[in-house]
């Protein structure tokens, strides 16, 4: 979208309150999930999904869709909420095959097997990026329009694969290849900051060869929208440099008692904390 | 009935090494679409060589970085492409074993991973050895594992996985080794072990090159009154148990050579299709013991384990003593 306009970033504001409600029952009723970083990347993800990704529900398998690759992939369970919301699976299907053993489609960890819309089975982290790599050589063999989207964690960059990507993509030229982070500053055991400090993380990119865009609060879908509509088509004589999205979120956005806490990095969450949590999320909500 | 080789022949050498680029050169040359990955070890005079400067929009320079040319690699083939990618042996099983294991396996792709200087052929010490990767492989579902025995059955490995569907590794061991085959005109099906000298005595069951050291060992035995078979067990994954068991039983005494570790590698699968089996006969395996290898030439290292047609006689002399 060229222009974009508030009242089509309100729709987005509605449906990340949505996902946000909707991931929180379906967390609730399989018992298991990564809250924090899934919570934390919902604008980014339907910001995607709904505006900026070539992505039709009703053809998956459409030969020019872009591709998104979940390098943070314990986060699944938002893109299954959104798959839900698109119409591709009903929530009770969703539950009754989470790891449900020979009826399974859905893991805590992506399988492009089991779960249609998913492009890459990843899981172990520090995958995604050296994978999107590949994947945006091969759209440029083929003369193709389609881009790689990759979603990484923050704590994720620690691993060293990405580095390698980081700097072979920079090499190669990969204008095609968006790489977001959602930058939550929280993983596992505390801070980024404290376990292995990232900052400053804009300069390393662009030192890779790499064109940076910062959103100040990724949590915020008019921010997101004025990044994601900078990046443009996959036209080589348009864009030679991969773009790297840094967003600043906050770990389990939108629940107090969740928010910037590595308690809520993984596990399943009670029926009390639920009706708490989704009480919390329409306080907090996006008002313009 | 045992194949045509050069058991009798003074033997050229060749090499399988060379073999893969020379093919693939070919096939980009015939019109095969495919795209070639590789490590910054492709010497530009090679037949590989010739091909990343002859076709430069398909052909990628992943620098000293082997979990990425792997990983992209995988995505390559997810987005359609067949990859052929090259990696220097003793730095693709342990540096690359995750993205082995889950971009190209648990993915299921498309990927041939050719692994050069496998074993210990590449000289330069442990860490420059390649003898672990057999039983890494062996543990990842998914996997088709090939060792060719020469440069023309490398050959016809590179071209039968353009038609090959699902993620295979392609061992090359020495760089030059001389021919087992005596042309191309054999049957070669991936899965199917192929009888290179037939034996009543002593069954050989080896892998790559080590094929041909176990045919002049049977040459030499034949000075004992000694008939030992050798079978190629080109393909290590799927295993061909069949085979295993029916020439093994044959003779009762069996032998497994290997540049490998004799944990976990050739000799290991054997030994496991045979107990389940119940086979009750006479069993040794050959190889790299449990232990860093010994520094020196890497002929001179085949020699100090007797990984050669020395060593491999002396032990089969020793087992049918007893």
């Amino acid at each position: 979208m060229s222009e974009i306009k508030l009242e089509r970033v309100k729709e987005l504001d509605d449906k990340c309150l949505k996902i946000r409600k909707d991931l929180l029952n379906f967390i609730y009723q399989i018992g298991m999930g990564h809250l924090g970083g899934e919570l934390s990347m919902v604008e980014i993800a339907v910001a995607l999904y709904y505006e900026y990704m070539n992505f039709d529900p009703k053809n998956i398998e459409m030969v020019d869709r872009d591709r998104l690759v979940l390098s943070k992939a314990h986060c699944s369970e938002t893109l299954y909420t959104i798959y839900s919301d698109l119409g591709i699976y009903t929530m009770d299907y969703m539950v009754e095959h989470f790891e449900s053993l020979h009826t399974a489609k859905f893991g805590m960890h992506c399988n492009r097997k089991y779960c249609e819309p998913i492009e890459v089975s990843t899981g172990s982290l520090g995958h995604g990026l050296p994978v999107a790599v590949g994947m945006a050589l091969a759209a440029r063999k083929q003369k193709a329009p389609w881009r790689t989207f990759v979603i990484t964690g923050d704590g994720e960059l620690d691993e060293g694969t990405n580095w390698e990507a980081i700097m072979a993509a920079g090499h190669f030229q990969l204008g095609n290849l968006v790489a977001i982070v959602d930058k939550n500053q929280v993983q596992m055991t505390g801070t980024t900051e404290n376990v292995m400090s990232l900052d400053p993380l804009a300069p390393k990119f662009e030192a890779f060869g790499w064109e940076v865009i910062e959103i100040e609060d990724g949590n915020d879908m008019l921010q997101v929208c004025e990044a994601f509509k900078k990046i443009g088509p996959a036209e080589p004589t348009l864009r030679q440099k991969p773009i790297f999205i840094i967003a600043n979120t906050v770990k389990g956005k939108g629940v107090d008692f969740m928010e910037g806490n590595p308690k809520w990095h993984g596990g399943g969450i009670a029926k009390k904390q639920l009706d708490e949590a989704l009480q919390q999320v329409e306080k907090n909500r996006m008002v313009r | 009935m045992a194949v045509q080789t050069t058991f009798d022949f003074d033997q050229m050498l060749s090499s399988a090494k060379e073999a893969y680029g020379e093919e693939l050169l070919k096939m980009a040359e015939e019109g095969f679409d495919f795209v070639f990955t590789y490590s910054d070890n492709v010497a530009p005079s090679t037949a590989a060589g010739k091909l990343t400067q002859n076709y430069p929009e398909r052909c990628f320079n992943f620098g000293i970085a082997e979990p990425n040319q792997v990983g992209a690699s995988a995505g390559l083939a997810l987005a359609g492409e067949i990859v052929f990618a090259q990696v220097f042996g003793p730095f693709l099983p342990l540096r690359a074993a995750d993205q082995i294991h889950t971009d190209i396996a648990y993915n299921d792709v498309n990927v041939r991973l050719i692994g050069t200087h496998s074993g210990v052929t590449a000289g330069g010490g442990p860490t420059h050895n390649d003898i672990a990767d057999l039983a890494l492989y062996r543990a990842i579902p998914n996997l088709t594992v090939v060792v060719p025995a020469d440069a023309g059955q490398c050959r016809k490995i590179i071209r039968a996985s353009m038609e090959y569907d699902g993620p295979m590794i392609i061992r090359i061991d020495r760089a030059g080794s001389p021919n087992v085959y005596a042309d191309d005109n054999y049957e070669f099906t991936i899965g199917k072990a192929i009888e290179t000298i037939e034996g009543t005595d002593v069954t050989i069951i080896s892998t790559g090159s080590c094929i041909y050291e176990c045919m002049m060992a049977s040459k030499e035995l034949q000075k004992d009154g000694l008939s030992v078979g050798v079978i190629d067990m080109h393909t290590i994954k799927p295993l061909d148990k069949n085979a295993i068991v029916k020439y093994s039983n044959k003779t009762g005494v069996v032998v497994t050579v290997e540049d490998h570790s004799i944990n976990g590698g050739l000799g290991g699968a054997v030994a496991e299709t045979l107990c389940e089996a119940g086979f009750c006969g006479k069993f040794k395996r050959i190889g790299m013991p449990d232990e860093f290898a010994v520094l020196g030439d890497p002929d001179e290292v085949y020699k100090y384990y007797g990984v050669e047609r020395v060593g491999i006689a002396k032990t089969i002399r020793k087992m049918m003593s007893k």
